[in-house]
């Protein structure tokens, strides 16, 4: 069970790799399907390890939300505002990489002073949570177009529920409830900025945001 | 007890309410009636409070004590002066056309939201709830941000939307850590989230998780406060947004989200017991209160001129509450009461100005003093105010900070005032033409002053005189935070 839950934390580090590399929409809400299917695996066998009850709810909702609804929401986006170009021109892969990287070794760094203090097993997958949880904020400031910001945040929220469950097992239901409904209203409202922002500027391109500047006024 | 589940549960009646609700004179009176009872219910909590002390409610998952219950006192009044300003203010709006019907019915269902959001995170009692709520308050305020549906707004309340959901998730990630290092101390794991619990033990806590979560707290909370550097949406949503919601972004949000850090910061002193979480404070205040001043000198938008300044003071706040010690924060308390009152009653002078005048340029706008003598007066006096003249709060408070200052750091004290005067020096500079000068042609429309000249006159009074009610209340929560 321990060696199925060291590999399932290493796929879910690939996975947010995976995201820094792609380049079609199609794919990043594939490999998001992936990540959250991988999660819900891990909820699991952390719910079997210390049968609570609470768990079981939260694997429901993580398959529910994560990996049903969320990327359902995403590829209807994706249809009705016709994206079929590549979301993004990674300029400096091998540079991203090296970064992406040098971010885990720093979770690991930061995390192994925790572990040598107190307890416990789970130290390796904290630091992985938190890598996965900063590889998703590369990837927000990486992509230039609004769709892949949605992967980049949901990424962050996967590494931030992960970390939640190895260290805590799980939070007080009702914390869980409202952060699930956050995130929910976020993925909603990501689509209605989709909409405005094809409006108004034409584009999901951030980069051609810039009226807001300090000189051009 | 009552008047406790009341101040809650009113704003979460008018939200359903204001679903309903499609006209838009019976929904803006009806937000200003139940604010108006928001207000009273959040005053007889606090009659309660006075006599039976602090209390948890709720399964323990909200706790009112002294340091809430001033700034949620303080929440439901500018919630219920805005009110007003909004009701007039939208009725032009919607008159002129700028504003549909439906975007109306859905600035009032987020007015209220927004109310809802804001006051069960200063209630809460789990740590959990609070990032939920502020959360919660995030999104209910993004599409108000983006009310008028220009390309500016859309891109003012993008980057607002996603700056602040990323900061805040990392709000999220401290408040887990800071649960994590709770369940290895606590029997009961689960009582890991409630914050009465948490200060109980906190002295406890492994030091190393609860130094990582603290630094994860503040950059969180503080991209809602807007600390540099991470303050880049801050001025382009104050100044995109219609006037009552920049009134409450400035004058409320950033309140709570300071009043968040700062029960983190609680915990964190207890944990370490050294001055890091003091020093971050104090740190990423200075340097908010520096660039802002400076950014101060060259706005040509009169709502970034006072965004920036809004900054300044969040800034120089924070660097108060990092001086710690019971005068110190004393005076961070009484300087977030006199801020928030002066910046809400500054963004409502604005917002009639730029209604009259029809443009947000400080070049542009001219003479306001032949064509609308009243609205000249109050905004050269609200800015006199923010500025820091004698008598008032403001003036008092930065005169405290000042003190407190140079007795623990006199060179830093020496930044403080070269950073008023400059800031003072920059307001001024752009506001006396607008005041006097040629005047330009402007419409003239209804207008609504007398929620900003109340507030400024609270300020006055605040200034001269501390009422022994609010003097206590101050002590106790200072007292509360310094532990």
């Amino acid at each position: 069970m321990e060696l199925l839950t060291s590999i399932i934390t290493a796929l879910i580090l690939l996975t947010a790799f995976v995201f820094l590399m792609q380049n079609r929409i199609h794919s990043m809400i594939n490999t998001f399907i992936w990540q959250s299917v991988l999660l819900s695996a891990v909820t699991f066998l952390q719910a079997l390890k210390t049968t609570e009850i609470e768990l079981y709810i939260s694997v429901l909702l993580t398959i529910l939300l994560k990996v049903i609804f969320i990327p359902y929401l995403l590829r209807s986006f994706v249809r009705k505002l016709n994206i079929r170009h590549k979301v993004a021109e990674i300029k400096y892969p091998f540079l991203l990489l090296i970064g992406a990287s040098a971010l885990v070794l720093f979770c690991y760094h930061l995390i192994i002073p925790i572990s040598a203090i107190s307890w416990n097993e789970a130290s390796n997958t904290i630091a992985v949570a938190m890598a996965v949880m900063l590889l998703g904020m590369l990837l927000l400031i990486t992509h230039r177009k609004a769709i892949s910001h949605v992967i980049g945040f949901m990424s962050m929220e996967n590494g931030i529920f992960f970390a939640a469950l190895i260290a805590t097992k799980g939070m007080p239901m009702v914390v869980e409830l409202g952060i699930a409904f956050d995130v929910l209203i976020a993925a909603v409202l990501f689509g209605v900025f989709f909409l405005q922002l094809r409006r108004s500027i034409d584009s999901l391109d951030v980069d051609r945001l810039n009226l807001l500047r300090e000189d051009t006024e | 007890m009552i008047a406790f589940y009341l101040t809650l549960l009113l704003p979460l009646v008018g939200t359903l309410l204001m679903l309903g609700i499609g006209n838009l004179r019976i929904a803006g009176y009806c937000n200003i009636i139940i604010t108006i009872a928001g207000f009273v219910a959040s005053l007889f909590m606090a009659h309660y409070f006075f006599e039976h002390g602090a209390f948890l409610a709720i399964k323990q998952q909200f706790y009112i004590d002294a340091f809430n219950l001033l700034i949620i006192v303080l929440t439901t009044f500018v919630v219920m002066t805005t009110a007003f300003f909004s009701n007039t203010f939208m009725w032009i709006n919607a008159a002129t056309n700028r504003i549909s019907t439906r975007h109306l019915r859905l600035y009032h269902v987020m007015y209220q939201l927004f109310a809802l959001m804001m006051l069960i995170a200063l209630a809460a009692n789990n740590i959990g709830i609070l990032w939920v709520a502020m959360e919660g308050a995030t999104l209910a305020t993004v599409l108000l941000v983006s009310l008028y549906r220009t390309k500016e707004a859309i891109e003012a309340s993008w980057k607002y939307f996603i700056l602040c959901i990323v900061g805040i998730a990392l709000a999220l990630f401290g408040t887990i850590l800071v649960y994590f290092s709770a369940t290895q101390e606590l029997v009961q794991a689960k009582t890991g989230m409630l914050w009465s619990v948490l200060a109980l033990h906190a002295n406890h806590f492994d030091p190393t998780i609860i130094k990582i979560a603290f630094v994860f707290l503040l950059v969180g909370y503080g991209t809602k406060i807007g600390l540099v550097p991470l303050h880049n949406w801050l001025p382009d949503a104050y100044s995109e947004s219609p006037a009552p919601v920049a009134t409450l972004l400035s004058g409320l949000l950033s309140n709570v989200a300071l009043y968040a850090l700062i029960r983190f910061k609680i915990l964190t002193d207890l944990a370490l017991a050294n001055h890091l979480a003091d020093n971050l404070l104090m740190v990423f205040g200075l340097l908010s209160f520096v660039v802002a001043a400076v950014l101060l000198q060259r706005q040509h938008n009169i709502k970034r001129l006072f965004s920036y300044s809004s900054i300044e003071h969040m800034g120089l706040i924070t660097f108060t509450f990092g001086l710690g010690g019971p005068i110190a924060t004393f005076v961070g308390l009484f300087y977030l009461l006199v801020h928030a009152l002066t910046k809400s009653a500054l963004f409502t002078i604005v917002g009639n100005v730029v209604q009259q005048t029809k443009t947000n340029s400080l070049e542009k706008i001219r003479g306001l003093i032949k064509n609308q003598p009243l609205l000249a007066w109050v905004l050269l006096a609200a800015t006199l105010i923010i500025s820091g003249i004698p008598p008032f709060g403001i003036f008092t408070s930065e005169l405290l900070v000042f003190i407190t200052c140079v007795k623990f750091l006199p060179l830093i004290a020496i930044i403080l005032v070269g950073g008023s005067i400059l800031a003072f020096a920059g307001l001024l500079r752009n506001i006396q033409p607008v005041v006097y000068g040629e005047p330009t042609p402007m419409t003239k429309s209804k207008i609504c002053l007398w929620p900003a000249i109340l507030h400024l006159s609270l300020v006055l009074i605040l200034g001269l005189y501390i009422p022994p009610v609010l003097q206590q209340l101050l002590q106790q929560a200072a007292r509360l935070i310094t532990g």
